[in-house]
């Protein structure tokens, strides 16, 4: 027995769908960076079966997968070097206190 | 080259995919989620080896299971100030679960609508060598300028982070 590509389908979406949940309701700054990266690695799931089942020959969904890979690693660097950055200047990383700009 | 693959591995690894994605949502330990988020980084691979895309999985282990884990760990244990504090409350929200539920219900559209289409060109199967040349010929500009983002973003990590600031 096997599996197409719709099977890869529907675990990318539940991936991106539990990643998209914890992003949207988690409070703190490092589980919701988590999160994004469950989004992303089901975006990256989606793209490379797709590429393997339509065109595997030019390997095209693996290239834009790598270079997602790429900005995903700046963007979660990045992300925790603000959280680092955030918890020495507000000595807390729950968003729910960033609140400064609350009118 | 098959339009297909074994269902046995991809039932497993999909388990331990949805289960460990679950398990970072829903655990109230950040440390343990950042342990599970480890979990699914290396299933994914798992996938990735399925797909015959083995160059992708070794980057997928050596950059999510290998930097990304060891970073998020770090900034775990970076900020938090007693033991007690990784623990959690749930933060589950109903609004987050609808409109996760309404992305699920409409890409679930999407993919019952989808009809499989005939591969285009050779009917090979992806491998490393292929991959190689491919980067270096028509890819090679993408290639160059993502070795600059990575060089601000790390330039940037360190600046924001660095503690000597006056």
């Amino acid at each position: 027995m096997t599996v197409g590509p719709v099977a890869f389908m529907v675990l990318a979406a539940v991936l991106f769908c539990i990643g998209l949940f914890g992003a949207l309701s988690k409070k703190s700054a490092v589980a919701v960076l988590m999160c994004i990266e469950l989004m992303t690695n089901a975006v990256n799931l989606n793209l490379i079966a797709v590429s393997r089942f339509v065109t595997p020959d030019s390997l095209a969904g693996q290239f834009t997968a790598a270079f997602i890979m790429v900005v995903a690693a700046a963007e979660i660097g990045l992300g925790l070097a603000l959280v680092l950055a955030l918890y020495h200047a507000r000595r807390t990383v729950e968003l729910d206190r960033l609140d400064r700009l609350k009118g | 080259m098959p339009d297909s693959v074994a269902v046995v591995p991809f039932v497993v690894l999909a388990i331990a995919t949805v289960g460990g994605a679950l398990m970072v949502v829903l655990s109230r330990n950040v440390v343990h989620a950042a342990y599970w988020l480890l979990e699914v980084m290396i299933a994914v691979a798992g996938l990735f080896m399925l797909l015959s895309a083995g160059f992708l999985a070794l980057v997928q282990l050596m950059v999510y299971a290998g930097a990304v884990s060891v970073l998020v760990l770090f900034t775990v244990m970076l900020t938090l100030r007693r033991r007690e504090d990784a623990e959690r409350p749930l933060d589950l929200s109903w609004a987050a679960g609808g409109v996760a539920l309404a992305v699920l219900v409409t890409t679930g559209a999407a993919i019952v609508a989808y009809r499989p289409v005939a591969p285009r060109g050779a009917a090979v199967a992806p491998n490393v060598a292929s991959f190689g040349r491919l980067l270096f010929t028509g890819w090679a500009l993408p290639f160059e300028i993502a070795s600059v983002v990575l060089l601000i973003a790390l330039v940037g990590a360190v600046w924001w982070a660095g503690g000597d600031r006056p």
